[in-house]
């Protein structure tokens, strides 16, 4: 059945930022990377902040974020997003600066990066995609592959005496001086969009005040690295990664200390 | 009831089905035609759309624009409401 | 401003050579510490916050590199320095700024490897500068100076280079360059010009599309198309070869080394002169590109090419390639941060000529 599309007496309520390209995404169908992109380039166009933000892109599925960002952006080495955030934010302070990094670029080869960029309390914008996996290079085991979750590199299931723990580095950044806001949130439902896109928005205002690092994790799916559809992955994903990574926020500034 | 629709960009769209499970009104489903790139994309399969916006924020392509019926007392800013 | 010069003063070339960059407007000094070269950390850490510059301590080479690579694209004028082991740790960013095509400043005080190897001065790391180092198919600029003026001087120089052909540059000095005090004329403060950066993600304005910086092109007539252009601007970049030469108008045998081992040949050849010997000598000053014409051209009058180096015998394989098999090329050199004496140098001298029975007046 063809439902006839009439908007005529109506309004826009909801488009695609101008802050996106036209290009179309390259990430498989269901991954929570395009919502995540999407919502950081909504806040960028609210807040009128384009000509003063600065991207820095990973290494794994969002390597080409900059063709999707109508912003100026940086694409760094596996792991080096931090670092490289820091050397931007340091020569150009009044700039909106962030990373956007995966699980295995910030929390395994990029851990040394991202711990000491947060102690130093950067005034930059760390997001975290954690979907505890390596997509990019065909699905296998993260720093925060879940215990007995199969990858292409735990095809038994990741055993704790042979790959260790999840690492929960959000926990951990949490615990250093140098972050200001430590958030984890998820983009897979409607409340939980609305949520990260306020968490984006918060973060932003503090680096505007020059609060210090914040941190959002964007606990996310990935379809085709856990052999599932979209829906079953975000079905999976609640039922399993959100016990282990569960959603909130872990740091919020004192409220005094808070008003900007 | 409030009076929307939606426009899907078809060729962006990539068939994963979020947006049907997130609209409360059972409005969307797949088409049988297939886009340029091979997906069955999305469309309105009722015309009982409100506008609420649910689909377009759960959209992984942000393939989705919403309209929604003008109301005459409130006036509304075209970017990014109901977020 | 004064137009008068400036008194010489006496100075550590790891000093100068900081003090140096900051008079070429550095804005930004990222490195981690490291022996022999860590004053240059100290320098800026002192200095460039009265200065209005960025210095900071990274918690390793990788992140100092990278901060480097940010601050870069972003338009900066940056550096980093560092000594071999830590080089080495730099490798990775330096091909990535390679392709990105980011100019800046690395200096490798180097000492000797392999390994962590030792702290005293070696030469061990010219594969590494001049080849490219890391990987893909790229080079730096690398300019090799071989006292502390030229230590100063050549920040300038490398900049300028970095700058002309958005490439990173290196000066490749070593341990007892950075740690000898030497008189020096510093260069004017600012008088090196800015130079035009439009590529640099700066923030998008309305009027102009987006810049990003990146090294990842994925579609290989895409890569082989940027590796085109690189090879276009190493190309152009022959035509800055920069060398010196020492008595070579006369000379039988040809002397080439570079930096600390350069200084030390030189001695060797005075007291060889004075023995009869006829030698000249040839510094390569850019290591990157490598003055194969002037030795290819100077070897046509010499019976004999004698290469010294503080390394097992690594930019002799340039002088092989610029010799091209005309004259023997012979080699003397030490290893593992042992400085070779003017007297084991000299005794290489006279060995050369013994074998080729050049008349000892």
């Amino acid at each position: 059945m063809e439902i006839p599309v009439a908007t005529n007496g109506m309004e826009v309520v909801y488009r695609k930022p101008s802050t996106l390209t036209e290009t179309p995404f390259h990430y498989c169908p269901g991954c929570g990377h395009g919502v995540a992109h999407r919502l950081l380039m909504e806040v960028v166009e609210e807040m009128g902040i384009q000509e003063k933000t600065i991207g820095v892109a990973p290494v794994g599925c969002s390597v080409f974020a900059y063709h999707y960002m109508n912003i100026d952006m940086q694409e760094a080495a596996h792991g080096r997003a931090c670092a490289v955030a820091t050397g931007i934010k340091r020569v150009m302070p009044d700039r909106f600066v962030f990373s956007y990094q995966g699980d295995g670029d910030l929390a395994a080869i990029g851990t040394g990066e991202t711990i000491h960029t947060v102690n130093r309390g950067e005034n930059i914008l760390v997001v975290f995609i954690n979907n505890a996996i390596y997509g990019m290079t065909g699905g296998q085991m993260a720093p925060t592959t879940l215990l007995g979750m199969v990858t292409s590199t735990t095809p038994y299931g990741r055993e704790q005496p042979v790959m260790g723990f999840p690492l929960k580095i959000t926990d951990l950044i949490a615990q250093l001086p140098g972050s200001y806001y430590v958030t984890r949130q998820a983009v897979h439902t409607p409340a939980t969009v609305r949520k990260t896109k306020k968490a984006f928005r918060t973060a932003f205002e503090y680096q505007q005040h020059k609060k210090g690092t914040c941190f959002v994790e964007v606990v996310s799916n990935c379809p085709s690295g856990w052999k599932m559809t979209p829906v079953e992955s975000n079905e999976w994903m609640e039922k399993n990664m959100f016990p282990a990574y569960p959603l909130g926020d872990l740091k919020v500034p004192h409220p005094i200390l808070s008003q900007v | 009831m409030i009076r929307g629709t939606i426009k899907v960009a078809e060729e962006s769209c990539k068939g994963c089905e979020l947006c049907i499970g997130a609209c409360p009104q059972d409005s969307l489903g797949l088409s049988d035609k297939i886009n340029v790139k091979g997906y069955r994309f999305v469309r309105l399969v009722q015309d009982n759309c409100t506008g609420c916006v649910n689909c377009a924020l759960v959209c992984p392509e942000a393939a989705i624009t919403v309209y929604r019926q003008k109301k005459t007392t409130v006036k509304r800013e075209p970017v990014a409401v109901g977020v | 401003m004064s137009t008068e010069p400036e008194k010489p003063r006496m100075m550590k070339g790891n000093e100068a050579l900081a003090e140096a960059a900051i008079r070429a407007g550095l804005q930004a000094y990222f490195g981690y510490p490291i022996t022999p070269q860590s004053e240059i950390l100290e320098y800026f850490t002192v200095e460039m916050p009265k200065r209005g510059g960025v210095a900071l301590q990274a918690e390793s080479e990788l992140a100092a590199i990278n901060m480097v690579y940010g601050a870069a694209a972003a338009g900066a004028r940056a550096m980093t320095s560092s000594s071999s082991p830590g080089i080495s740790l730099m490798q990775e960013g330096l091909s990535y700024m390679a392709s990105a095509q980011l100019p800046c400043l690395v200096v490798n005080v180097s000492r000797g490897g392999p390994g962590l190897g030792t702290i005293q001065p070696a030469q061990s790391d010219y594969f590494q500068a001049t080849k490219g180092g890391g990987h893909g198919d790229y080079h730096l600029i690398v300019l090799a100076p071989s006292t502390v003026q030229e230590m100063a001087d050549f920040v300038f120089d490398a900049f300028r280079l970095a700058e002309r052909y958005r490439n990173p540059a290196m000066i490749l000095a070593d341990g007892a360059l950075g740690q000898m005090m030497e008189k020096v004329v510093l260069p004017p403060e600012g008088s090196l010009p800015r130079t035009e950066k439009p590529w640099a993600t700066t923030g998008k304005p309305p009027w102009r599309e987006r810049n990003y910086i990146t090294s990842l092109y994925i579609e290989p007539d895409e890569m082989e198309g940027i590796n085109l252009q690189l090879q276009k601007k190493y190309a152009e970049m022959q035509k800055e070869v920069r060398y010196q030469e020492v008595d070579t108008d006369d000379a039988e045998i040809l002397v080439v080394a570079f930096g600390l081992a350069a200084r030390i040949a030189q001695n060797a050849m005075e007291q060889a002169r004075e023995r009869g010997i006829k030698v000249g000598l040839l510094r390569p000053i850019t290591l990157y590109p490598f003055p194969h014409e002037a030795i290819g051209n100077l070897t046509r009058n010499v019976v004999s090419v004698l290469v010294v180096e503080m390394n097992a015998g690594q930019m002799v394989e340039d002088v092989r390639l610029a010799v091209n098999g005309r004259r023997p090329v012979h080699f003397k050199g030490r290893m593992g941060g042992v400085i070779p004496s003017p007297e084991e140098v000299l005794e290489a001298i006279e060995s050369v000529a013994e074998s080729y029975r050049i008349p000892q007046e």
